[in-house]
């Protein structure tokens, strides 16, 4: 591109590539014409509107972008991250507004039985019903009902590695007739089990103590008083 | 096109390809390669900026326009202060959250501003991990050599030697907090190698490092009850007599009003400005990467170093089209997986640095080797199945679940089949000047993580850039949080911007862009 790429108003050139074939969709109600095949996101830019709620990473990984949606003609409502997901024709959704859920505040270094500590930070988190509603709402697939029990019997370290794919985007907590927050609870067995119920690497503090007591100085000074060429040729060494 | 013939060249010439071995290029063949192919070197795409503090540098057209630009704030503006605090934490993301999280410990009164929400940024999906240097054949010192090299000798040495010596406290710290890495069976940290490093090096929490790392400091910020503005943009910074810095103005995007902040030092951690597309490239970056935190350092006369180089990360999505500029994990490479031309033939060894791994990308699909997608565009396949057929089944799930679930997601499955990838505009590598506290050249205002410059050099290592937020972003902390201690609020005042006006006058430039530019406008308006 050899001109600036944006005019007066700051307008950024759209990336291109949208389908030319165009399907219609429903956006918080309102019926849209949107290139097949884009995102959710993308639909609602091209739809005119103004996005500034709703956008955070773009890949996947946040989870502001936390949505419901419906194909046509099936009842059943799903959710998705509308940053990651395509639009087909007779789609309709809406963007979760943001939802109040209670996060406990805590000092897990503090905390002397996290396991049962759970229940005074979440006491709603035994409640669970077993309805499996925060399980079918999850866009991650996590098994999120089994993941609370399991935090509710104490097996933090199964909640750590079944929540690491978790975005935050809290789509688990509005359908919970328990009143649970499950990626909340989750959050902290996954913190605890990391402070409270993992091996501390020796080889971490070993390389912290060689450091401070000034073991790689002589290898500083050497390498610090290195000119460029010399630097160079001992950088150029490594393979 | 048919997708699954071409597939089919991939996965032919798999076993020929396993017994093959690539020598990285020599200093001598990255040079001549990165000067035919890196779009760091396409002349058309830079130009002179006209004034300030960097007057006459080269850098890309579009970061020139940001940093001339005009602000959208009036010389006029009554500063009564709606806050007054000791640190202004500007940004949300890794160093925007570090370094509020260490300010607050030493005492000071902490106001954290974000544009978007805690944690929507860039950090949260850093994929292939952190590089700190805790293997036992493994040194700081080596950390710093790999790292110089992949700057092209080009790095701050002193914030350099800062960064890898200060890597396994942070390591600790995050430990602490309850990030939980990945380890070996004896309990510690396990490590992979990153691309252009010599030594395994990268601490990872699978495919998940960024989000893992950032879903634990938001919980802690909030634990710690720092006080936080979400939707509040950063426009306009403040100065007193001395050209110290004073406070910024913000703008609440939920209701337009201004909020005046008074604070004794101000943290920028505004990231980097892939949203503003320099080139034409797609991006990895987040919503909000417009480089806000350069033109507002710029304009209060700071300046910027390494702004002609920016990091093309070699693996970007084009296809499905709603991946494109999309990140590929690193990670793939890291493991083995090859990149193959349209031929069935690689070309580069994959675990070169990234401008050269991205150079050799962009040779070969100018060169006619590429393969073209229905959109139109060209790239190259990154061979996925062989990562199972190298490591045996289920490696791909077990290691790169965000991967997998990315592709799935379009009915891709990486297990059976390649994908297609092109390089994405993905990091500044330079950015604002700052000394070994994060400190920039005006006082009172610190810049840490991607918005600052210096330590990467010309290129940015893989795994470096989470180990810069954190070391950086605390130092800004723990600093800003001394200076407040010592120092009183300066007075409020927009004198710099009068002053930038005269100069932006002088030097004829009178049609400026609106900046910051605070988020892209992708908005169409037909």
């Amino acid at each position: 591109m050899t001109t600036e790429a944006f005019d007066k108003k700051g307008t950024v050139e759209q990336e291109d590539g949208l389908q030319p074939q165009m399907v219609t969709v429903e956006i918080e109600g309102k019926p849209h014409r949107v290139p097949a095949g884009i995102t959710l996101i993308k639909a609602l830019w091209y739809s005119g509107q103004e996005v500034i709620r709703g956008v955070g990473c773009l890949g996947g990984f946040c989870g502001a972008c936390a949505t419901y949606y419906r194909t046509k003609d099936d009842p059943k409502v799903k959710t998705c991250l509308a940053c990651s997901f395509a639009v087909e024709d007779g789609m309709s959704f809406s963007f979760m507004p943001a939802f109040p859920a209670r996060k406990a505040t805590y000092d897990l270094a503090k905390l002397t039985d996290p396991k049962q500590d759970l229940f005074t930070l979440y006491p709603e988190a035994p409640l669970c019903r077993n309805c499996n509603a925060c399980t079918e709402a999850c866009p991650q697939s996590i098994d999120v009902r089994e993941g609370v029990w399991k935090a509710v019997f104490g097996d933090f370290k199964a909640v750590s590695e079944m929540f690491m794919d978790c975005v935050m985007c809290g789509m688990c907590a509005p359908v919970c007739i328990a009143d649970i927050a499950p990626n909340l609870v989750a959050l902290y067995a996954s913190r605890a089990q990391g402070v409270h119920f993992t091996d501390k690497p020796e080889g971490l503090d070993k390389r912290i103590q060689a450091i401070e007591q000034g073991r790689y100085q002589a290898d500083w000074a050497r390498v610090l008083n290195m000119n460029d060429e010399e630097l160079q040729q001992a950088s150029a060494k490594i393979l | 096109m048919d997708l699954t013939a071409l597939h089919d060249i991939v996965h032919k010439s798999r076993d020929a390809r396993r017994l093959q071995s690539i020598q990285k290029n020599t200093p001598a063949e990255r040079d001549t390669l990165i000067k035919k192919y890196h779009p760091d070197h396409r002349e058309q795409a830079y130009r002179p900026i006209k004034f300030g503090p960097n007057a006459g540098d080269q850098t890309v057209r579009e970061l020139a326009s940001i940093l001339e630009g005009e602000s959208p704030i009036p010389a006029d503006l009554p500063l009564i202060p709606d806050y007054s605090v000791d640190v202004l934490v500007v940004g949300g993301g890794g160093a925007g959250c570090a370094a509020a999280l260490h300010a607050h410990a030493e005492g000071a009164n902490v106001l954290l501003a974000t544009k978007l929400r805690l944690v929507d940024s860039n950090s949260v999906m850093a994929q292939g991990g952190m590089q700190i240097a805790v293997a036992p054949d493994d040194s700081p010192v080596q950390h710093f050599l790999d790292t110089l090299k992949g700057g092209h000798m080009k790095n701050d040495h002193a914030l350099l030697k800062v960064m890898v010596e200060e890597g396994p406290t942070i390591a600790k710290w995050l430990i602490e907090l309850g990030v939980l890495f990945d380890r070996d069976a004896d309990g510690n940290l396990h490590v992979k190698k990153g691309g252009g490093s010599s030594k395994e090096r990268l601490l990872t929490c699978s495919d998940y490092t960024g989000l893992e790392i950032m879903r634990v400091l938001k919980d802690e910020v909030l634990n710690q009850k720092i006080p936080l503005l979400e939707f509040a943009a950063a426009l306009e910074l403040l100065s007193d007599e001395h050209g110290n810095c004073t406070g910024a103005v913000l703008q609440d995007l939920d209701n337009k009003r201004l909020v005046i902040v008074a604070a004794k030092t101000v943290i920028l951690a505004t990231g980097g400005i892939g949203r503003l597309h320099i080139q034409g490239f797609p991006t990895s970056n987040h919503y909000g990467a417009t480089g806000d935190g350069l033109a507002m350092a710029y304009r209060m006369g700071s300046p910027l170093v390494q702004i002609d180089t920016f990091q093309y990360h070699p693996s970007g999505g084009i296809y499905p089209e709603q991946l494109l500029g999309a990140l590929v994990t690193e990670g793939i490479r890291s493991e083995g997986g090859h990149l193959v031309n349209g031929k069935g033939e690689r070309f580069v060894n994959e675990l070169d640095t990234r401008d050269v791994v991205s150079s050799s990308i962009i040779r070969e699909c100018e060169e006619g080797r590429g393969v073209q997608v229905a959109s139109g565009r060209v790239g190259v396949w990154l061979d996925t199945p062989l990562l199972d057929a190298e490591h045996g089944e289920g490696t791909l799930d077990k290691h790169f679940p965000a991967m997998v679930k990315q592709y799935e997601r379009f009915n891709v499955d990486i297990r059976k089949d390649p994908v297609l990838i092109y390089p994405t505009l993905h990091y500044q590598n330079g950015g604002v000047k700052i000394d070994e506290n994060s400190e920039s050249p005006v006082k009172n205002l610190f810049v840490a993580g991607e918005a600052s410059g210096g330590l990467h050099g010309r290129n940015r290592l893989m795994g470096n850039s989470l180990l810069d937020l954190m070391v950086f972003g605390k130092r800004a902390g723990l600093t800003a949080a001394a200076r407040a201690k010592s120092d009183p609020q300066g007075s409020l005042s927009l004198a710099h911007l009068k002053d930038f006006r005269a100069e932006a006058k002088k030097h004829g430039v009178t049609d400026q862009i609106t900046s910051p530019m605070v988020l892209p406008a992708y908005t169409r308006n037909p």
